[in-house]
C-alpha cells in the first residue's frame, strides 16, 4: 500500500458531493470518488480522440502533432470528424476532465477539512482555458478562433492571432498580465528563498523563526507581509495573472479588432493636454 | 460553503512594534519609527518599517537615482521640457542605445553616451543591492537563498544588456530604458531571429514562467486551506511536521499521487522561479550570437515542419552590402 506512515487516519469515509458511498476509496495513493471515475472517462476518451487524430495526421513526431479546430466556414456548426469534429469532441472532454478533476478537489478538501482555495484557484485556470477556446471563438462566431491542440502549433497560434493585431505587447490587458505573471515569480522567489534560507542557515547555526523572516525583509525593504500575508498575495497575484491572461485575448477581437498600439490614441487625444 | 476561507485578516489586534532581531556589532542603526497601516492589515502585516540603510543601501540608492533621473531628464529633454508632454508621452519614450555604427565604443552624449552611462550605473546600483540582501542575510544569520534567486534574475538583466550586446560587437543591440521602446525590442528581436517561440531555451523559460505562477497559487491555496491548523507557520512545520502539513500533503497525494513535504515545496519554488530567467537568458545570449533564425534552426532539428513559400523569396540586404 502506498500509504505515507500517518496516512492511515486521515483515510475517512465521507466528504463526498455526490455518490454517497460507492465511490469513496482510494487506488494506490489516488482518492477516486464519483468525480475521479469522470475524470478518469473524460480523460480517456479525450486522449483517445487525439491519438486517432494523430493516426490520421501526417505525422507521429511529438513536436508535430497537431489536432486543428474547424475551418472558420463552419462557424459554430459541427464539423465532420476529421475537419475539426475531433478538436470538438476533445475540448468537450478536456473541460468534462477540467471540471470533474476540480469537483474531486473540492471532495478530497471536504475529507481533509481544509478550505477550498485550491480548487477555486483551479477554477481560475479552467476559466481561462473555457474564454479561450468556447467564450472568444462564439463572441466571434467560429470554433475556428479556438487554438490547435499541437505543441508547436499552439504556439503558432499564439504568434499569429497576435500580430492580427500588429504588436500584442500594446494590449492594456497583456501588459497588466505580463507584469502579474513577472511579479508572481518574483513573489515566489522571495517566499521560497525566505524560507530555505531560515531552515537552512549557515553551517553551525541554529534553525531560525518567523521574527528573522519579518526583520530580513523589514531590513531590506521596509515592509514584510508576514507568513500568512505571503500565501494570500501570492495566491492573489497568481489568480490575478491568469485573469488579465483571460481578458487580454478575450477582448482582442470581440471589443477591439484593429491594432493594440493604435489603442492608445485615446490617451494622446486626451483634451487635457492643450492644442 | 459559507464557511470562513480566510481571505482576509477580519480582527486585528495591534501592540507594540517589532524592532526586528538584534543587529550585531559593527551594523549601523535601524531607520523609520515604524507605524500602522490598517490596509496593509486586511492583507498581512499591519506594520510599516524600519527599515536597515547602510552604506551599501545608501550607494545602491544614490546610483539607482542616478540612473532614473538621467532617463527622466533625457525623456524630458525629448519633449522640450515640457512636463505635460512628459506625462503624455511618457510610455512612448525612450533612452536609446548608440545607433550600430558606434558598435562598441564610447559614443557621444545625445547619441547613447547617456544611455551608456545609465546602463553602468544602473548595473552597480543592482549589484549592490545584492551584496545588501546577502550581507543582511547573513547578518541576521539566515542562508542566501534569496540572493542567489535575485543573482538569477540579474543574469538575464546583464545579458539582454552587456553581455549579449558585446558578444555581437555593438550596444545598438541592447534594450532601451522605455515603456513601449523596450516592448519594441523584444518584437524585434524576435523577428529578427526567426520567432523566438521556436527558441527552445525561450520555452523552457515560458514553462517555468507559468510553473511559477502555479505553484504559487496551488502553494498559497493550499496553506490557505489548512490556515486553520495553523499551515502558515512553515518553519514551526518542517522542524516538527503537524496536522496542518499532514493534511497539506494528503490533499496532493491523493489528487496527483505525489506529494512535496513542508520543506521540498519551497524548493520546487525557489528552483521553478529562478529557472525562469535563468535559461530564458541562455535563450537571449543564444540568439544571433549562435543562432540566426530560430525557425530554421527548429526545421533543422525536425522539431516544427517547414511551412510552404507562400511569399517570393527576400533576400537578406545585409548579403547585399546594406549596412544599417
Amino acid at each position: 500500500m502506498a500509504m505515507l506512515s500517518f496516512e492511515r487516519k486521515y483515510r475517512v469515509r465521507g466528504g463526498t458531493l455526490i455518490g454517497g458511498d460507492l465511490f469513496d476509496f482510494w487506488a494506490g495513493p489516488f482518492y477516486v470518488g464519483f468525480f475521479g471515475v469522470t475524470t478518469a472517462f473524460f480523460t480517456l476518451v479525450g486522449t483517445a480522440m487525439i491519438l486517432w487524430g494523430a493516426a490520421s495526421g501526417p505525422t507521429w513526431n511529438l513536436w508535430q502533432i497537431s489536432i486543428a479546430p474547424p475551418d472558420l466556414s463552419y462557424g459554430l456548426r459541427f464539423a465532420p470528424m476529421m475537419q475539426g469534429g475531433l478538436w470538438q469532441i476533445i475540448t468537450v472532454c478536456a473541460l468534462g476532465a477540467f471540471v470533474s478533476w476540480a469537483l474531486r478537489e473540492v471532495e478530497i478538501a471536504r475529507k481533509l477539512g481544509m478550505g477550498l482555495h485550491v480548487p477555486v484557484a483551479f477554477g481560475f485556470a479552467i476559466f481561462a482555458y473555457f474564454t479561450l477556446q468556447v467564450i472568444r471563438p462564439v463572441l466571434m462566431g467560429a470554433w475556428g478562433h479556438a487554438f490547435p491542440y499541437g505543441i508547436y502549433s499552439h504556439l503558432d497560434w499564439v504568434s499569429n492571432v497576435a500580430y492580427q493585431y500588429l504588436h500584442f505587447h500594446y494590449n492594456p490587458a497583456h501588459m497588466i498580465a505580463v507584469t502579474l505573471f513577472f511579479a508572481t515569480v518574483l513573489a515566489l522567489s522571495m517566499h521560497g528563498g525566505l524560507v530555505l534560507s531560515a531552515t537552512n542557515p549557515k553551517k553551525g547555526e541554529v534553525v531560525k523563526t518567523p521574527e528573522h523572516e519579518d526583520t530580513f525583509f523589514r531590513d531590506v525593504i521596509g515592509y514584510s507581509v508576514g507568513t500568512l500575508g505571503i500565501h494570500r498575495l501570492g495566491l492573489f497575484l497568481a489568480l490575478a495573472a491568469v485573469w488579465f491572461a483571460a481578458l487580454c485575448i478575450v477582448i482582442s477581437g470581440p471589443f477591439w479588432t484593429r491594432g493594440w498600439p493604435e489603442w492608445w490614441s485615446w490617451w494622446l487625444n486626451m483634451p487635457i493636454w492643450g492644442h | 460553503m459559507t464557511e470562513y476561507q480566510n481571505l482576509f485578516t477580519m480582527v486585528q489586534p495591534t501592540g507594540p512594534a517589532s524592532a526586528g532581531i538584534a543587529l550585531p556589532k559593527g551594523d549601523s542603526e535601524r531607520i523609520g519609527t515604524p507605524w500602522f497601516w490598517h490596509l496593509a492589515g486586511r492583507l498581512g502585516n499591519a506594520q510599516i518599517g524600519p527599515i536597515y540603510l547602510g552604506g551599501l543601501g545608501l550607494a545602491s540608492l544614490v546610483f539607482g537615482t542616478l540612473a532614473f533621473n538621467i532617463i527622466g531628464f533625457n525623456m524630458l529633454a525629448m519633449v522640450d521640457w515640457n512636463p505635460l508632454q512628459l506625462v503624455r508621452q511618457l510610455f512612448w519614450l525612450a533612452l536609446e542605445p548608440p545607433p550600430p555604427s558606434f558598435g562598441l565604443s564610447i559614443p557621444p552624449l545625445n547619441q547613447g553616451g547617456w544611455w551608456l552611462i545609465t546602463g553602468f550605473l544602473l548595473t552597480i546600483s543592482i549589484l549592490l543591492w545584492w551584496t545588501r540582501i546577502y550581507r543582511r542575510a547573513r547578518q541576521l544569520g539566515l542562508g542566501t537563498h534569496v540572493a542567489w534567486a535575485f543573482a538569477a534574475a540579474i543574469w538575464l538583466f546583464l545579458v539582454c544588456g552587456f553581455f549579449r550586446p558585446v558578444l555581437m560587437g555593438s550596444w545598438s543591440e541592447a534594450v532601451p530604458f522605455g515603456i513601449f521602446p523596450h516592448l519594441d525590442w523584444v518584437s524585434a528581436l524576435s523577428l529578427r531571429y526567426g520567432n523566438l517561440f521556436y527558441n527552445p531555451f525561450h520555452a523552457l523559460s515560458i514553462v517555468f514562467l507559468y510553473g511559477s505562477v502555479l505553484l504559487f497559487a496551488m502553494h498559497g491555496a493550499t496553506i490557505l486551506a489548512v490556515s486553520r491548523y495553523g499551515g502558515e507557520r512553515e518553519i514551526e512545520q518542517i522542524v516538527d511536521r503537524g496536522t496542518a502539513s499532514e493534511r497539506a500533503a494528503l490533499f496532493w497525494r491523493w489528487t496527483m499521487g505525489f506529494n512535496a513535504t513542508m520543506e521540498s515545496v519551497h524548493r520546487w519554488a525557489w528552483w521553478f522561479a529562478v529557472l525562469c530567467p535563468l535559461v530564458g537568458g541562455i535563450g537571449i545570449l543564444l540568439t544571433g550570437t549562435v543562432v540566426d533564425n530560430w525557425y530554421l534552426w527548429s526545421v533543422k532539428h525536425h522539431v516544427v515542419p517547414s511551412y510552404p513559400a507562400v511569399f517570393p523569396v527576400v533576400v537578406d540586404p545585409a548579403l547585399l552590402g546594406v549596412k544599417p
